[in-house]
């Protein structure tokens, strides 16, 4: 545990403390998203490139009520409700098989709910949308494992994942580069310390380096929500400080929700921590709250 | 039981309704009684063609001897004229066609006895009286011939003695063909009273020739209407018996077809689940037991002939460690370098089968072999005329059921089984827990190549053997796997049985290739549905 | 439930080729390749045509149609290359869309029969055989040298565009994909067997006698044949190199190494795929039209699954993700074959199968690749190039 040294940077995190205040009754701010989605829903699956329309009037960016999933009988969640707010550092904990993998898939469209709505900001029903289009609407997802392009290398990494139209006959006809783009591309490689290593296929870079590039390629996506799951599984403690100012610097202008079980680097962020227990929420508050809840210390911390 | 005596009661009524319907002429139109020996022969020496067809006719009913022998006569062209006698050749001397005793011819008589000519009319008239004779064989190959022979156009005035001939018959196909030459008879009778009789006993039958049969009386060309209403009724009554015969046999071939394809399925499934490779060589797996029983075959007659009625018996283990043997080597020498890399296993063990198959065309020569069936597997079931269930096809079936049972044994009640389920659930898990998985690879591999050995010893009995015969079942047994879920027995089996049924119902529908493109279409369509088969589980996926 | 993976014991990163090949070479050698094969292009024929039978620098019309006929197989060897080099989908069924193109444009020269087919009917012979009255619907036209090309291209891009949309859609991927397009092909061959199809059964088309008036078998409308074929494979590589270095081809080859990935940055992979997939079979098409005039003779044999996936072959012993080692693929197997055919007919099988196994196990790159490791051996530094690919090939 090595809080103090993070200390510094998260005290500048901007977003956090208004965001736990504001989310403190996710069920009437999220309500009012869905009443007035359902209707909007079918406009948004119109355009293939839809980044910037999601709507949070209501500073609620990702809304998630009453979800059930279940594989041929086991629940992997079970009436979950959760609901982040704009600019919000959200973390998620639990125990193996609480259902926070299930949730991502759920958000970004790979498992269909069987039960539940979920919304991202006020129009965009998650639950009719593909993969691609709900990506292309403004999540960006970092998987568990680093999942990036090997054969590519981290600057064509990021040039796939920058925003730009995604058509096949919009990629057949885009030009290489121009300097904009290139300069962009340069800043996010400095910002996730491969600036050295533009041209080096992604797989040959380290286990670290690779979860930097994924999270630098959502960064490219510009999404306004980022789903990260154990991002600092495998990294140094280095790299994880690192990791952590990194995210830290991302609030306020993007949405993030956290996996993690390191209860260090959780501690660093400082933000909200939701506890998931069996598919549900369990637990909701300031880390500190969470960590002496006695329901939680049975299910999770007790192990 | 029931459907053989319905069976039964059926002939019982058919034949009694033949027999009253032959008295019932013989009181309306004074026919005569089958004419003396004498009377057919004059005839047959006259010149009028109709007198001299009928003749032969009388001769095949007559109970006289001799008759037979003047048939025969006539048909080697034996039977010459002499002074209005009629007179056979028998060694070097001329006899009576009538008493049988011997003529003296002078050799300087002023007109030799000569031929007496036989057109092509009555040739056929005589093959088929002489038919009629053979129907009393012992020999079953014989009397089948001789009903074939009578089964086009048979004289009328045969239906009787064809119909008493299909009730004592003991081999089901001829009586069935006899029956059906028997009615052919009747239907054909001049008189409107026999043919409408003929039409009520044939109301019952289930036979499809025999629908046929009935079908143009329901037409214009019959005369009488009263005939055509009955044709009408009994055709209906017969199409719906066929519709149902037609059903329950499609099912039966869809369920044999099923278990072939389970046979050949089942090492798949077991493979593809343990290692996630599909081996394209895999059908030449079902070749090589196909061969292994054609050898086998082969060696019985050379060494032991009085038990070539088992040598399925020694076939089956023969193809069974075959198979598995080359599954061993293919898996040591190839497949295994190949993991983690499917699709170029899929080139590989293309490649291999290439090479088996070339293999086996220099061993056993490019044509196929034909292997027989021992008595007990040939012959047929008759459940009803239009339900007939070839033996061989009903032991495969319980051929597959057993090599389920004892897969299934294996899979569940024995270490392999729980290693083989281990590696196919989770590889690096099972490896962590000490399985050696690389050993289990090749296990498995062989078990699998040695049920396909198996499956191919089941389906040299039923199609020919021959070096590309395994090529067509890769697809199948691949279908079989997806629509089943990778690694479940039971989805294998639902989809190997629910496949071939399918299939053969939409053949009989569509026609074969037809049925091949919809089985097809619905596959892709069910992944599209259940991408993890009928019976695998869902659960939560895994990261990219 | 929208998940599906239906090869969940195939990890996607099995699908990659083992090198760093999702992209291509820079364009010199292109472009140094395009003069001297454009030379050789012409020098061909103009040996076969300019010189007598007896002069040494001769070339015969065996020659000339053996490099044609590969000329076309190249060019198929490409457009797989397209989809399984760089996009990761191995099909077993590309020879539908190469004999589709083939019975497109047979269609054309059946026509161009007129009277002097053996009926000396109107109609093509088989017909007058199967005692039709009137060409079929789909026949309309076919006289129409124009029309006849249209169709060679659309036909096979129809049909794979169907095809590819319910199966991308499904997202049947690795080895459900491959063998589905073998079931497709063997489907499709049945189809073309019986006689009531419309393409002549079994014998399929044959006895052509001119195109465009020319007569088929002159050797000036031959050596015209052969050039129109390498400038196809020129056109194809061309086409190739360009989609491959766009963007698009960048989307490709990361949908090859990471489909989910690449769904979950907003593009639709199977759009990608699909657009790749018709693409191909144009290209098979068009082979395939060349092909026929060549050879004289289009039937359903072409649509055997064994012929499908010798395609891949070409494309795996030349070096898969390379746009030259395609070519050399389909030159190496085709003249061996055309070889050990004549030669030892008997061996050719064991050859081939011996071929497919020697080089998924000892030469996962081609000949391109053992050519670039024989170069690395020379300067050892290219070793990491080899790490990287090794991480993609973890058990899965």
């Amino acid at each position: 545990m090595k809080p103090v040294s993070l200390r510094p940077s998260w005290m500048f995190a901007p977003a956090a403390p208004a965001a736990a205040v504001a989310a403190n009754d996710p069920a009437s701010g999220g309500r009012h998203g869905s009443a007035g989605a359902a209707g909007a829903a079918g406009d948004a699956v119109g355009s293939h490139y839809a980044g910037r329309d999601v709507d949070t009037s209501h500073q609620v960016i990702l809304y998630l009520d009453g979800i059930s999933v279940s594989f041929d009988g086991f629940k992997a969640l079970n009436q979950l409700s959760l609901s982040i707010d704009v600019g919000e550092l959200r973390c998620i904990i639990g125990p193996n098989g609480a259902g926070k993998t299930t949730m991502m898939d759920v958000i970004t469209g790979k498992t269909r709910p069987d039960t539940g709505t979920a919304f991202f900001g006020q129009t965009f029903d998650l639950t009719r949308m593909s993969e691609a289009k709900i990506a292309s609407s403004g999540i960006g997802r970092k998987f568990q494992k680093p999942t990036v392009f090997e054969h590519h290398t981290a600057f064509e990494n990021l040039e796939l994942a920058m925003r730009a139209p995604r058509s096949p006959w919009a990629t057949l006809f885009a030009r290489r580069q121009d300097s904009a783009t290139a300069d962009r591309i340069a800043a996010t490689l400095e910002r996730i310390r491969l600036g050295r290593d533009a041209d080096r296929p992604a797989g040959l870079l380290s286990h670290g380096q690779k979860q930097w590039l994924e999270i630098g390629m959502l960064l490219m996506q510009e999404p306004r929500l980022l789903l990260l799951d154990e991002p600092v599984a495998g990294m140094t403690d280095d790299e994880t400080e690192r990791t952590a100012e990194l995210f830290l610097s991302l609030a306020g202008e993007h949405s993030l929700v956290v996996v993690e079980h390191d209860m260090a680097f959780i501690a660093a962020l400082g933000g909200k921590v939701t506890v998931l227990h069996e598919g549900a929420v369990l637990a909701e508050g300031p880390l500190a709250d969470v960590q002496s809840d006695e329901r939680v210390i049975e299910v999770y911390l007790g192990r | 039981m029931q459907p053989l005596l319905m069976r039964f009661l059926l002939l019982l009524g058919l034949s009694l309704c033949l027999l009253t319907a032959r008295a019932e002429p013989l009181r309306a139109t004074p026919v005569p009684p089958p004419a003396p020996l004498a009377a057919a022969l004059a005839s047959l020496l006259g010149d009028d063609p109709d007198a001299r067809s009928q003749a032969v006719l009388d001769l095949a009913l007559s109970p006289d001897v001799r008759a037979r022998t003047v048939l025969q006569a006539l048909r080697e062209d034996g039977l010459f004229v002499f002074n209005t006698q009629a007179l056979l050749l028998t060694g070097e001397q001329w006899v009576s066609a009538q008493s049988g005793q011997v003529v003296p011819v002078p050799a300087d008589a002023a007109a030799p006895p000569e031929q007496v000519t036989v057109n092509n009319r009555l040739r056929g008239d005589v093959v088929k009286a002489l038919a009629l004779g053979d129907l009393r064989s012992p020999d079953v190959a014989v009397r089948r011939a001789a009903a074939t022979e009578l089964s086009s156009e048979p004289p009328i005035p045969f239906a009787a003695r064809m119909a008493l001939a299909a009730q004592a018959e003991s081999d089901a196909e001829t009586a069935q063909i006899l029956r059906r030459a028997a009615a052919q008879a009747l239907l054909a009778s001049p008189d409107a009273g026999v043919r409408l009789q003929a039409l009520a006993t044939l109301a019952g039958s289930g036979e499809p020739s025999i629908a046929a049969l009935i079908r143009p009386l329901t037409t214009s060309a019959e005369p009488d209407a009263a005939v055509r209403e009955a044709a009408r009724h009994a055709l209906t009554d017969i199409q719906q018996r066929l519709f149902w015969g037609d059903l329950l046999d499609r099912l039966f071939t869809g369920l044999s077809l099923g278990s072939i394809l389970l046979l050949a399925a089942l090492g798949l499934a077991i493979t593809y689940g343990v290692m996630g490779v599909i081996n394209m060589a895999h059908g030449e797996f079902l070749m090589i037991g196909a061969y292994g029983a054609y050898a086998m075959q082969g060696l019985f007659q050379q060494h032991a002939p009085g038990l070539q009625a088992w040598y399925l018996a020694a076939a089956l283990p023969v193809g069974f460690l075959a198979a598995a043997l080359t599954g061993v080597v293919l898996e040591r020498l190839v497949v295994r370098h190949l993991y983690g890399r499917p699709l170029e296993t899929l080139l590989a063990t293309w490649g291999l089968s290439l090479i088996l198959i070339q293999a086996a065309r220099a061993l056993f020569g490019p044509q196929n072999v034909s292997v027989a069936n021992p008595f007990w597997m040939s012959g047929s079931l008759i459940l009803t005329p239009s339900l007939v269930l070839p033996w061989n096809r009903l032991l495969i079936i319980a051929f597959a059921v057993a090599v389920l049972a004892l897969t299934w044994g294996l899979m569940q009640r024995t270490r392999l089984g729980l290693y083989v389920r281990a590696v196919t659930q989770n590889r690096p898990m099972a490896a962590c827990v000490g399985v050696a998985t690389q050993r289990i690879d090749t296990l498995a591999f062989a078990l699998g190549a040695g049920i396909a050995g198996l499956g191919g010893v089941a389906l040299s009995q039923i199609s020919n053997v021959g070096p590309e015969m395994g090529q067509g079942y890769i697809v199948d047994s691949f279908m079989v796997v997806v629509l089943g879920g990778v690694g479940q027995l039971a989805g294998a089996v639902l989809a190997a049985l629910g496949l071939g049924v399918a299939t053969k119902l939409l053949e009989g529908w569509t026609g074969a290739v037809i049925a091949k493109i919809l089985v097809l279409v619905f596959v892709i369509v069910f992944i599209q549905k259940r991408p993890q088969g009928l019976f695998a589980q869902r659960g939560r996926h895994a990261d990219a | 439930m929208q998940t599906p993976d239906p090869v969940p014991a195939a990890g996607m990163a099995a699908n990659a080729p083992p090198s760093t090949i999702g992209l291509p070479q820079v364009r010199s050698p292109m472009v140094a390749l395009t003069l001297p094969f454009l030379l050789a292009l012409f020098l061909v024929p103009a040996l076969h045509l300019l010189t007598s039978p007896d002069s040494a620098l001769h070339l015969s019309d065996f020659f000339l149609t053996l490099v044609g006929k590969i000329l076309c197989y190249a060019v198929v060897a490409v457009a797989m290359d397209l989809i399984w080099g760089f996009g990761g989908i191995l099909s077993l069924g590309h020879g539908l869309f190469f004999a589709l193109g083939g019975y497109s444009f047979g269609m054309y020269l059946m026509r161009q029969i007129g009277r002097d087919g053996s009926y000396h009917a109107d109609l093509p012979d088989f017909m007058v055989f199967l005692d039709w009255k009137e060409l079929p619907w789909f026949w309309q036209g076919t006289d129409q040298f124009l029309w006849a090309v249209v169709l060679a291209v659309a036909v096979p891009a129809a049909v794979a565009a169907a095809f590819g949309f319910f199966a991308f859609r499904s997202r049947i991927r690795g080895v459900y994909f491959s063998i589905i397009t073998q079931a497709l092909v063997y489907a499709a061959m049945l189809l073309f067997f019986r006689n009531e199809t419309g393409f002549g059964g079994n014998n399929g088309f044959t006895d052509f006698k001119r195109i465009l008036g020319f007569s088929i078998t002159s050797p000036v409308t031959r050596s015209v044949l052969f050039v129109l074929s390498g400038l196809l494979l020129l056109a194809a590589l061309h086409l190739t190199f360009w989609l491959t270095r766009s963007r698009f081809g960048r989307v490709l080859a990361a949908v090859r190494d990471a489909e989910t990935r690449v769904m979950f940055l907003g593009y639709r992979p199977e759009d990608y795929k699909l657009a790749a997939w018709v693409i191909s079979a144009m290209l098979c098409g068009l082979a395939g039209a060349l092909y026929v005039p060549q050879v004289g003779i289009i039937n359903p044999g072409e649509m055997s699954p064994a012929n499908s996936i010798e395609i891949a072959i070409w494309v795996a012993v030349g070096g898969r993700g390379t746009l030259i080692g395609p070519v050399l693929g389909a030159f190496v197997v085709n003249l061996a074959k055309t070889y050990c055919t004549s030669h030892f007919p008997d061996y050719w099988l064991f050859l081939l199968g011996a071929l497919f196994v020697a080089v998924t196990l000892y030469l996962p790159e081609g000949l391109m690749g053992l050519r670039a490791r024989l170069a690395s051996r020379a300067t050892p530094q290219q070793g990491g190039s080899r790490r990287a690919s090794d991480t993609h090939r973890s058990r899965t």
